[in-house]
């Protein structure tokens, strides 16, 4: 990051649910045009995560910078400046079922009434285009879709207005394959060439290995490791090595009885 | 010591805690639901505003409770006139029906037989949808997207609620001395003439506008619980079913309260 600030830093965030401590100081930095793939078991807090950076929940302890602006406890007017820096794609899509596709996807455009909505509309095909849906699909509602159509239409609402920092909560998951690799390239674009900075999640371990730059994996309330893509398969880790190995045995337990 | 502690607790647990803790809890939603009220007034009077979904809530609102709240006008309106007749036959008073129908109905009976209605309809429906939206995310999509759910879901249902009951309640009004009219003329056999210019001389401005106060309450107050319990439902399903039934409880115990109060403020000595 050659010293300069970083998109993303968090330091110390905490976040329980009552007992359930879920996050017990994270610390995480993502650059500037950088893109980071956070790994982790079902139920480890990656969603809880996200939505702490996004100001959704707010963490009971540590620090979130934006561009080096704390943003945790923050409100009003300088967290509505901070929100339309973000985009985020749901676990569970989370789509309007009270618009039509298409309005979903161009809702920040048509929100702000920057665009006409014969403009917004266009736009929004556009989109649909970039994540396989034709614009048939456009006048479709929300309830009509399948599960991996609903993802894809999140996918294109998340991207529509360019942020500059995209949260992508389980891509793929759901997708076909070929499907999900038409999805890693279109987060790789958005990185890429509109220079947006990128924090997904995915337990999907080859498209992690396409889209991140680097990798971080949370286990028990925080980040036990953290690096480059290309030296995950030698981290020294057992944990990620077992995490990315997909074995059952190993340090990591599951709660299951069999 | 541990015999200070066992007493304490002999003491406390059994007989204050449970009192305490209910008094705690609704403190706590009081207060709660306070705050509720002021981000939400003060999100209403700021811009921006959505006059698309404004209008559709009032149409959602006014136009589709229309029938409802017509048909139990009607009803009470003539159950009022036969009961009334029924009761005052006896003191050859039967001039007094009009009188009868046209106050029930316009101070008591019309805003509040509305009010309860539209809890049902409207109050209901808006938290069964706000609390769709937050237990599926949606609300949260909202905040990322920029668009504050107090503005767009809320104020919109708050600003249409308080504007269209008054309406819902005029057409009550009428309807419902429609309704002792066609009684009182068509069964009881008065003259119509005469039963028309009984209503309309016992009638004064401060009835029609104390009910039509009230209306506007009990919508302000209708709206309010229904996007109080959708914003705050939480668990699925289930959490959307108990947010539902807590809205219309709570709004109907709430017009029954403020009906008091606003009656004791226009007519109390
Ligand atoms: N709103 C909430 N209220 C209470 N507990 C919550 C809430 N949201 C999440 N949790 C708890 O936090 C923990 C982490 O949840 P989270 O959704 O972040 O998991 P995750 O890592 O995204 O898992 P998955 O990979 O299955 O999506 C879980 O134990 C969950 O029960
Ligand atoms: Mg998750």
């Amino acid at each position: 990051m050659n010293g300069s600030v970083p998109k993303i830093s968090i330091r110390g965030a905490h976040k329980a649910f009552g007992r359930n401590r879920v996050l017990r100081g994270v610390d995480l930095d993502v650059g500037v045009g950088e893109s980071v793939v956070v790994i982790g078991g079902s139920g480890t807090g990656k969603s809880v995560l996200l939505k702490c950076i996004l100001g959704l929940l707010t963490p009971e302890a540590g620090s979130i910078q934006i561009d080096g602006q704390e943003v945790v406890g923050m409100g009003g007017y300088e967290r509505d400046r901070i929100m339309h820096k973000f985009g985020m794609l749901f676990q569970g899509a989370a789509l309007f079922d009270s618009l039509p596709v298409w309005e979903n996807v161009a809702f920040s455009l048509l929100d702000s009434g920057e665009m006409s909505r014969q403009e917004a509309r266009r736009v929004a095909e556009d989109k649909l285009a970039q994540v396989g849906l034709g614009p048939e699909v456009g006048d479709m509602w929300p309830a009509e879709l399948s599960g991996g159509m609903k993802k894809r239409v999140g996918l294109a609402r998340a991207v529509a207005t360019e942020p500059e920092i995209i949260f992508f909560d389980e891509p793929t998951t759901g997708l076909d394959p070929i499907m999900g690799d038409v999805i890693n390239d279109l987060i790789v674009k958005c990185v890429r060439e509109l220079g947006a900075t990128a924090l997904s999640i995915t337990h999907d371990m080859a498209s992690a290995r396409k889209i991140a730059d680097r990798i971080a994996m949370l286990y028990d309330g925080q980040i036990i490791w953290a690096g480059p893509v290309a030296e995950i398969d030698r981290s020294g880790n057992a944990y990620v090595d077992q995490f990315i190995n997909g074995r059952a045995e190993g340090p990591i337990k599951m709660a299951v009885r069999v | 010591m541990l015999a200070d502690r066992t007493t304490e607790r002999r003491l406390n647990i059994p007989l204050l805690s449970p009192i305490g803790r209910v008094f705690l809890a609704f403190l706590a939603t009081a207060g709660r639901l306070t705050l509720f009220a002021g981000a939400s007034v003060s999100h209403c009077v700021r811009a921006p505003f959505y006059p698309r979904l404004i209008g559709h809530q009032m149409i959602e609102i006014g136009y589709y409770s229309l029938p409802v709240v017509g048909l139990t006008a009607i009803f009470t309106g003539m159950v009022l006139a036969l009961q009334s007749y029924t009761g005052f036959s006896r003191f050859n008073a039967e001039s007094a029906i009009a009188l009868v129908v046209v106050l029930s109905v316009t101070r008591e009976l019309g805003p509040v037989l509305a009010g309860l209605m539209v809890a049902g309809r409207i109050g209901a429906a808006m938290a069964a949808e706000i609390g769709t939206m937050r237990v599926t995310e949606q609300v949260d999509a909202l905040t990322t997207l920029s668009a504050n759910p107090f503005k767009y879901l809320v104020a919109p249902r708050l600003i249409a609620g308080t504007l269209m009951l008054p309406v819902l309640v005029l057409i009550a009004d009428i309807i419902g001395v429609f309704g002792g009219y066609l009684i009182g003329v068509y069964k009881l056999g008065f003259n119509p003439a005469n039963y028309l210019s009984q209503t309309w001389d016992v009638l004064e401005t401060q009835d029609v506008v104390s009910g039509l106060v009230k209306a506007a309450v009990y919508g302000f107050l209708i709206a309010l619980m229904g996007c109080y319990h959708g914003y705050h439902s939480k668990g699925g399903a289930q959490g959307v079913g108990q947010a539902t039934t807590n809205a219309v409880v709570s709004s109907s115990i709430l017009i029954l309260s403020f009906n008091y109060v606003i009656t004791a403020l226009f007519f109390g000595v």
